[in-house]
Formats: structure tokens, sequence, C-alpha cells
């Protein structure tokens, strides 16, 4: 089924939250918004419920701290105790102290890397990945704000978002739905 | 919008009458434009300085050791010297970029990009010799704990040096992953903002293809702000890390449980003197003067006083403490009256000269915001720092307890050459990056360019704090931001499906977006301050031609004489009759003779 966006750009940050804001307060669907920035407040005005990647971390940084003790548990107590400096190997808990570098060390390793891959994987960022950005402008000065038509009048909503400032509107036909 | 308000006693961090497209336009040109000569007399001198080096490693590693000057009693000298000091200048970025985001200083974000990649290059460089020491670096991978051929012969989790190798690994792979993701919207906009197909190509895939969708920014700056929140106490746990190959030792001298966080401190203070000299240059070589500032300058001296002034406490403890013991060895240490005059008093006085001070200049205002004298005291830290690990390796370990062994340490050529070989690879890596990275992270200097840039905090000053701050070029809705007034200004947004019929017209509804790119290089014609010209007067416009270039905006001399071929191929598309006439005719030499007879 085709699916029909306006593609509405905007040549400033400020006109755009509030077009956003006119947008939905007029229930218009905006399906996405390209910028060259982070726009402060934009998730929050475009409705975009909060990203998870923090509570993802925290649990990837206690999956490092695991694999820390773990591995410092079998390789230094259990599979070759070794007495280094009458440093007590009897038990992990003894031994702890020394350990702490490193279990603080995998934790933030764990944590940052598999946080940010995951970033990549969620926003679909790796190399050789085409750019979707409709306008190259919108990575320069220029804000882009995609609106689905669905059953609106065509005429009445462009000249809609006309009026909220947009500097040009395009219609957009797409033939899949994505 | 009162949300850009900033005080107005703030000074402002970006100079100059800016607009967003200024700031793509100004971060873009070293890498869209070609190098200069100086940039090619220095990368010249560092790659041979690099290569020298890189020639002093390959005859260390095949003769061994034995080649450098190290003796019984002094078996650490240059090469962990070095490793510290290149690590400690491997500080700054991470703290400029992780530590005063969490403080939320807008300054750091002209300064951070750099900062990073100077602290990547910077840890690069270090972490080369502890590779080297191991004289045998194709066995490097024993660091690691892997299952391997001895039986269970495993690492030594209770040794810093091993601790040392999880820091420094994870410092370097986390800094890195960090810069990277600064700059996937940077590259985006190099992207789309290059002609070249292969610059197109090459930074597409850098790019990642970033989009720069709402919800990737969402992502993207919860993103920073956690990962600025783990490199915070990573970035301070490795040179604690570091002071501990040290301080567990048994040492006068190093066995010393202040070391950490007087570590910390001097290595922020070398990192920030390096970002000092590196930028000092880059601003001036870059024409980026109106974003990295005197005021940039400033704070980053202020740092330079702070973590200065901790080292100097430090210093001053070190000395009270060694003397308070009374224990005879601590006599020998780096930091007392018997290195003060004992045969290394040049390293100590050069150590407290450069450290302690010359830095104190920088309390007065005037020599802080002294651009040629920072550079020099920049330049001295960087000195001093490095006689800092010297004194603290060599002099505590030329004095033994032993008396017998005492000792002098000599540095050979491979010494020598090794280290100037990695500050040349340090400076290949960083000339090559100036040349093809975005230096700037534009993208997050356009988020602060309303609240801290200088025109805009001149607006507030003139109409109050409530003034708009919306740049619109072309306002559909002249009477202000999307007053919804019914019929203003619109006639009907797809006009080229019906209105063909009228040959005259271009249809400039449809061929909007080249007109605006075309009137972006030519400039727009204002009809209240300057006059139309006779366009006709040009050979090859004729009253059809003049008519439709008066139709897209263009009415003057001045506008024809900026039209280049990418102009010329904008105006063919817009109005299809006279493909290639403009280049031709060379409209644009033509109204510039025209434009300088009038």
């Amino acid at each position: 089924m085709a699916s029909k966006k306006i593609h509405a750009i905007y040549t400033d940050d400020d006109l755009l939250m509030q077009a956003v804001k006119q947008t939905r307060a007029a229930n218009y669907h905006i399906s996405d918004v390209f910028t060259p920035f982070p726009v402060h407040g934009l998730d929050h005005a475009v409705g975009l419920a909060p990203t998870r990647l923090a509570i993802t971390s925290f649990l990837y940084g206690l999956t490092g701290l695991t694999v820390a003790v773990v591995l410092m548990n079998y390789i230094m107590i259990e599979d070759w105790p070794q007495n280094i400096g009458g440093k007590p190997a009897f038990t992990f808990y003894q031994n702890m102290p020394a350990f702490i570098p490193i279990m603080f060390e995998l934790t933030v390793f764990f944590a940052a890397h598999l946080m940010v891959i995951t970033f990549y994987m969620r926003s679909k960022l790796w190399p050789f990945k085409k750019a979707e950005n409709p306008d190259l402008r919108t990575t320069d000065d220029h804000f882009l704000m995609e609106v689905d038509i669905a059953n609106h009048d065509v005429e009445k909503l462009t000249k809609f978002l006309y009026d909220t400032g947009a500097s040009e509107i395009s219609l957009i036909e797409n033939e899949q739905d994505h | 919008m009162s949300s850009h308000y900033e005080a107005p006693i703030r000074e402002p961090l970006v100079l100059g009458d800016k607009s967003y497209h200024d700031i793509s336009v100004d971060v873009g040109a070293p890498v869209l434009g070609k190098a200069n000569k100086s940039w090619w007399i220095v990368f010249t001198i560092s790659l041979i300085a690099f290569l020298w080096g890189l020639g002093c490693i390959i005859y260390t590693l095949s003769t061994g050791i034995g080649v450098w000057g190290l003796n019984k009693t002094i078996g650490w000298a240059w090469d962990i010297t070095n490793f510290v000091w290149w690590v400690g200048i491997g500080h700054a970025g991470t703290l400029i970029s992780a530590v005063l985001l969490l403080f939320r200083q807008k300054w750091r974000m002209a300064v951070n990009r750099s900062a990073e990649a100077m602290t990547i290059f910077a840890v690069v460089q270090a972490g080369l010799f502890p590779i080297i020491h191991m004289g045998r670096p194709w066995l490097a991978y024993w660091v690691l704990p892997i299952p391997n051929q001895f039986g269970s012969l495993w690492v030594n989790f209770n040794s810093p040096l091993l601790w040392d190798v999880f820091a420094i690994s994870t410092y370097l792979s986390v800094s890195l992953v960090f810069w990277w993701t600064g700059l996937l919207p940077d590259f985006a906009m190099i992207r789309d903002r290059t002609t070249s197909p292969f610059q197109k190509k090459i930074y597409g895939i850098l790019s990642f293809g970033w989009s720069g969708r709402v919800k990737d920014w969402q992502r993207f700056e919860e993103v920073s702000l956690v990962l600025a929140g783990l490199a915070t106490p990573l970035v301070l746990s490795v040179h604690t890390i570091v002071s501990f190959d040290f301080a567990t030792s048994v040492v006068p001298g190093w066995h010393s449980t202040i070391y950490p966080p007087y570590f910390v401190a001097g290595a922020i203070f070398s990192g920030f003197a390096m970002v000092q000299t590196l930028l000092i240059i880059m601003r001036k070589v870059s024409n980026l003067e109106d974003y990295i500032t005197i005021l940039h300058i400033e704070y980053m001296n202020k740092v330079i006083l702070l973590t200065g002034g901790i080292v100097t406490v430090a210093y001053i403890i070190e000395y009270f403490i060694a003397w308070y013991s009374g224990v005879p060895y601590e006599n020998y240490v780096y930091l007392s009256f018997g290195a003060a005059t004992g045969p290394y008093w040049w390293a100590f006085w050069a150590l407290i000269i450069c450290n302690l001070i010359v830095p104190l200049t920088l309390w007065v205002k005037k020599l802080r915001r002294n651009i040629v004298w920072t550079f020099i005291v920049a330049l001295i830290i960087n000195i001093g720092m490095w006689f800092e690990r010297f004194d603290i390796i060599v002099i505590d370990l030329s004095k033994d307890r032993l008396t017998s062994s005492w000792a002098m340490f000599q540095p050979t050529f491979v010494d020598i050459g090794t280290f100037i070989g990695t500050i040349g690879f340090f400076f290949v890596l960083f000339l090559l990056y100036a040349r093809t990275f975005p230096v700037i992270a534009q993208a997050e200097v356009k988020t602060i360019l309303k609240s801290s840039g200088e025109s805009f905090k001149r607006l507030r000053a003139e109409h109050g704090d409530d003034h708009s701050h919306v740049i619109v070029q072309e306002y559909p809705a002249n009477a202000g931001p999307a007053a919804n007034v019914e019929d203003k200004n619109f006639d009907t947004a797809f006009s080229d499906s019906k209105a063909e019929d009228n040959v005259d017209t271009v249809a400039a509804e449809a061929n909007k977006g080249k007109i605006n790119s075309l009137l972006n290089t030519v400039g727009t014609f204002d009809p209240k301050v300057e006059e139309q010209d006779d366009l006709q007067k040009i050979n090859g416009i004729g009253p059809v031609m003049e008519q439709k270039l008066h139709q897209i905006g263009i009415f003057t001399y001045d506008q024809v004489s900026r039209m280049t071929d990418r102009e010329y191929d904008l105006l063919d598309e817009i109005v299809s009759e006279f493909p290639g006439r403009a280049k031709r005719d060379d409209w644009a030499g033509q109204a510039l003779k025209l434009k300088n007879k009038n």
C-alpha cells in the first residue's frame, strides 16, 4: 500500500519546535523529524517515549562485574592459587581488595561498549549503512518534519504546514510501507 | 526565546555573526579544502621523526633492551617515564568531554573533539612503551588471561602492572567509542556537504549512515551522558592505577599513599598543557578563532592553575613528609634536600621551576589571556611534567639502600630516538586528523549558538531577553512564526501538476529547493537597499531570460557574478530552455565587469 507523507522543511529550531507542537495539537501524525543537532525537548514534543539505553547500560555493567568476579575467582582462587607477596589466596573474599581495580574496569568496559553497540543496533548505525535523511541540508542547517497524510486532505494539510512557518513543502509517495 | 537565555555577563563562546550554516562551513573548510604548505612541512618533519623512532624500535627489538641506557640500579628509565608522560597527556580529552559534560560546561564543546583525539593518540604512544619493554612484543597477548599451553599458567591479578593492562585498554577503547559516537553527526555533515564522490563515499562509511532522526538524537544524548558518567571514574581510575605501579612497591619515594590523587591532578595538568599547545596552533591554522576563543584558552588556563596547585601541594607534602620521617633513605627521594643538592639537582630544579613557579604567572589575568604567553607556559609545563616522571623514576632509583650500587642514568641514542619517534608519531596522527576529521563538534556548537553566540547575545542586549531568535532566510509567514492566518501567502503547494500551461513562468514552487540553494550562494536581493541592474546588458540574456531570472530572485550583477558551474547547472535545471548558455557566455565574468563599471 502506498503511504503518502509530507516533508516540511524549517530553517530554525525554535520554529520547528513550535511547528511540531502545533502539528501535534492539530492531530496530525508526525512520523519523523530530522535535525542537524539535538534540539532540546524535541523528543518530548514529538511524543517519543524516553530511551531505555541507560537501563541496559546498568544491566551490562552488572554483567561485566559478574564476569570479573567469576574470572578472577576461577583463575586466582580455584584453578591455581598462589602465594603472591603474602596476599591471602584461600578465599575470594580475602583476596578481593586486590581485585577491585579489575572489577571496576570490566564493569565500565561492558557497560560502555555494550551500550554503544546496542545504540548502534537500535538506531541502525554501522559502516556501509546508507544514510536516510531525505534532504542533505538536514545535517547542516535545515530541519525536516515528516507528517503522515493518512486520510487528511493534502491541500489543507500543506496549507497548515505552510502557515506553521515551513519554508519548503514536498509530497512524498512511498510505494512500500516500512 | 527565553530558553536560550544566558547571563549577559558571560562572554560569548562563538564570536562573529554566525548562523548554523556558517558553523558547518567553517568546520568543514579544513576537510573540504586543500592542505597549505605549512601543513606539509610540519607533516614531513613529524613523519621523519616517526620513521627515526620506528628505526630505533626495530633496533631495540632485534638487538635487545641492552641498547637502552639502563643499568643494574636504574632498571626503569625513559621507557616508563615516557609511558607515564603520554598517559598523563591522554587525560585531558576525556576530562573535557566527560567531566565537563557532567558539569554542563558549554565551553567544552569547541575543544572536546580535538582534546579527545589528542587523548587517543597519546594513549597509543603510551601503550607502545610497555609493549616494546616486553622485549618480545609478539608475545604481548600473554598479558591477557587466556588458557595457554603451559598448563594453567595464569596472569597475576594481584599485580598493578596487570591492572594497568585492563585500565589502559578499557580507557583507550571507551575513549575511542565516545569520540566516534560524537563524530557521527559531524561526519554526516561533511558527507552531505562535499561534492566529491570519493569523499561522499568515505564519509558515508565513517558516519555509519547517520541521519539525524529525533529518536537517534534522543539516544545519542542519553548515550553521551551515560558514557560521560562512566568515563569520569574511568579517567580517574586509569592514572590511579598507573600510580599504583609505583605506590605498591617498597622503593623509597615510590611507596607513597599520596600518589593516586597527585598523579591524577598531574595528568590533568599536563593534559591541558598539551591541549593548549595543540589548539593554539590549530585555531590559527584552521581559522577557528571564532570558536576556540581567548575565553576558552583562559578557562583551560584556570584548570591548569587548579591542577597545578594540587600538584604543588602534593610536592610540598612529599618534601615535608620525607624530611619529617627522619629516615635517611628518604633524603634521596626525588623531592628532598638531597635531591635538590645532589647529582640530579638540575632535574629537581627543572621540575620545580616548570611545574611550580612558571604556572603561577597564570594568576595574572592579563597573562592568562595572552596567547603567546599561554603557549610558552604550556610548553614549559609539558617539559616540567616529563621531568616529574623522570625524577620519580630515575632519581628515586639512582640511590638505593646499598651505597655501592648507586648509579647515574645515561640515555643512549635509542632512548632519545624512541621518545622523539613517539612525538613524531603523535603529530603525524594529529595532523592527519586535523585534515580529515571535523575538528570541532559542530552539532554541539550549534546547540549553544543561540545562548552563547556573540550576535545573539548582542540581540538580547539590544532588544531584551524575550527577543525572538528564529533564523529564517525566507519567510512564507512574514507576520512571524506560525501565525496561522487564513490564506496568507499561500497559493498552492504543488503547482507543477496543473499550472504548467503558462510557459513563461518558472515552476517556482516545484523548484523551490533548487532556487533556494541557488540564492544561498549568489545572495538574495533586497529591494529596500539595493537597485536592480539591467541584466540584458549581459551577452546571452534576453528579455525572456531576464524575466525568468527575476522570478528566481536574481536582479543584480553582483548576484550573477557569484555564479559558478554549480549554479549554472542549477539554473539549467530550473530554466530548461537554454541549457549550457550561461556557462558558454561566461555570465559571471561579464557580470563582474559590469559590476565594477558601475
